[in-house]
């Protein structure tokens, strides 16, 4: 019992990271077309950053770093779309080995900086004692990764649904040259949405860390999950990556914990599956 | 003589390799509508497309008002004053009815009877009372009312229609016919793209004709009606494609 417990928690708190991840993914496919494979890499250096902030700031807790990684990483995101992803225009190849290209320079770049060990981050002191209900020790921390995956959810959800600026964007996710052939500044919104997907991935990263910590290999790890959600929900859904991030999350970590041969097997039936019966996903819309 | 509202001189547009538009001039007077006739494939929307900036020219002048707006991204041409009603409405599916008028939102820069929704909703009675709908379930007809709603709400100073009666009932048509007659008499300069010649006719002041990306009339709608022959020759037979 206290097993299928805990690994339900633990599905919940990684779909929650997934979501962090995957919600940007989305929203910049599903806007600008643009398959940044770079975002795997954006949440690892999230995850360097923070722990670097939180070891050089004394007293600067989790929460702060994650919100500092989270601005640094959009900061980052936001030249890198200005600079070099603007320029390859709707070349998915260019696209593929640019943004591969970039990730690599960051994995790199955070080898060299922060070396080849994992760097744990704890989580915060209230949230390291376990919560004891009905005999079962609940570890706290799970309950609050998935707490901040649904304020970012709905943070999203009304930003996306219930502002105009939010109603622009989902315009020219529709009919992007209609879009701009009314005056929406889309090339502007472009770059916010890159800007806050890479922020999120990159605060999504600290706060996984007291789960993953930071080491070489997270964005390699993590990208291909976040292609699976993206799949699997929908592209440019949110409520697709809501509900794709929490399927996977589930399923990756039963099946680790089950069928640690076959997880990858797991991971990827129903992947087949979705492309053959419903290749827009689950919640998203056939393109013309 | 006054600034044309909109002035397009020898435009020559591609797409790719193929050349489609061959040296393309003519001008639409302020408060005046043009109606910008021809067959199927003759380049009308193509037309449309790069004065809106959708499709750059690969020469040539466009000026609205006598400022130079060939090659702005359509953005620019958007707050420029340029509104388009697209061929194919093209309203946006996801977005409620208020969504997709509040998006196209733009100060008016120079009327001084700016376009609101309260003044849309007035325009277009049954979409006031539809307001939350998801644009992409209303019927063709309620979709056409939303895009040119939509391109409204920019306060443009010249509005492209491209084939507005295209696949609508002929009461559906009718209505169309209205509320251009409206707005032309509200003053705003036009351009109307339509394979319904009567429909145009009813409604232009000057009418010019592309065959195979040429101008091959330019002139006041008076010269056309009657001249059966110009008609044959570019248009196909009057109502042929529509019966209005
Ligand atoms: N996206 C495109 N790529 C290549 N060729 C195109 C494209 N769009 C149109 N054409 C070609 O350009 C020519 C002009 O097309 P255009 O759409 O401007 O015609 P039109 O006068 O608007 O016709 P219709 O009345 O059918 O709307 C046609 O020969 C068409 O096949
Ligand atoms: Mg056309």
């Amino acid at each position: 019992m206290q097993f299928w417990i805990i690994q339900t928690l633990n599905s919940l708190a990684f779909g929650g990271l997934l979501f962090l991840l995957a919600s940007g993914f989305s929203l910049i496919f599903g806007l600008m077309r643009l398959a940044n494979l770079a975002h795997g890499a954006f949440f690892m250096l999230g995850a360097y950053l923070g722990a670097a902030a939180i070891r050089s700031i004394p007293g600067l807790d989790l929460w702060s770093a994650a919100l500092l990684a989270g601005f640094s990483v959009a900061a980052a995101g936001g030249l890198l779309e200005r600079l070099v992803l603007r320029r390859l225009g709707s070349n998915p190849l260019g696209q593929v080995l640019v943004t591969l290209g970039i990730s690599f320079i960051i994995a790199d770049a955070c080898l060299m900086l922060w070396g080849g060990d994992p760097i744990p981050m704890p989580a915060p002191d209230y949230l390291r004692r376990p919560i004891l209900f009905a005999g079962i020790a609940f570890p706290a921390y799970r309950f609050a990764v998935v707490a901040c995956a649904i304020v970012a959810a709905l943070g999203l959800y009304l930003l996306l649904e219930r502002t105009r600026i939010g109603a622009m964007i989902r315009a020219g996710v529709d009919d992007m040259d209609m879009a701009r052939a009314i005056g929406i500044p889309v090339s502007k919104l472009f770059t916010a949405v890159f800007c806050l997907g890479a922020g999120i991935a990159g605060a999504g990263g600290v706060l996984g860390g007291p789960i993953l910590s930071a080491y070489p290999g997270l964005d390699a790890d993590m990208l291909p999950l976040a292609l699976i959600v993206v799949i699997l929900g929908g592209v440019g859904s949110l409520l697709g990556a809501f509900v794709g991030s929490f399927i996977i999350g589930f399923i990756y970590t039963f099946g680790t914990a089950l069928l640690p041969d076959l997880a990858y097997v797991i991971l990827f039936l129903p992947m087949i599956v979705v492309i053959a019966f419903r290749p827009q996903g689950l919640f998203g819309r056939l393109r013309a | 003589m006054a600034t044309d509202a909109l002035r397009i001189d020898t435009l020559e547009a591609y797409y790719g390799d193929s050349h489609v538009l061959h040296g393309v001039s003519f001008a639409l007077r302020a408060g005046e509508v043009l109606a910008l006739l021809g067959r199927n494939g003759a380049g009308k929307t193509t037309c449309i497309s790069s004065i809106m900036g959708l499709l750059p020219p690969r020469s040539g002048g466009i000026a609205l008002f006598g400022k130079a707006i060939a090659g702005l991204p359509p953005e620019a041409i958007s707050h420029a004053g340029v509104g388009l009603v697209p061929q194919g409405r093209r309203v946006f599916p996801s977005l409620s009815v208020l969504e997709n008028l509040t998006v196209a939102r733009q100060r008016a820069a120079t009327t001084d009877r700016p376009w609101t929704l309260e003044r849309i909703f007035e325009l277009f009675p049954p979409m006031s009372a539809r307001r939350s709908q998801l644009a992409g379930t209303l019927s063709g007809g309620e979709q056409q009312m939303l895009a040119i709603g939509r391109a409204l709400m920019g306060n443009p100073r010249v509005l492209l229609l491209d084939e507005p009666s295209e696949g609508l009932a002929p009461l559906i048509v009718a209505e169309v016919g209205r509320t251009i007659a409206r707005l032309k008499a509200e003053g705003q300069s036009i351009i109307l793209v339509e394979q319904n010649s009567q429909l145009a006719f009813s409604l232009a002041d000057h009418v010019v004709i592309l065959n195979t990306g040429r101008v091959t009339f330019d002139g006041r709608v008076s010269e056309v009606v009657g001249n059966e022959a110009l008609i044959a020759q570019n248009l196909g037979v009057i109502g042929t494609h529509h019966a209005a």
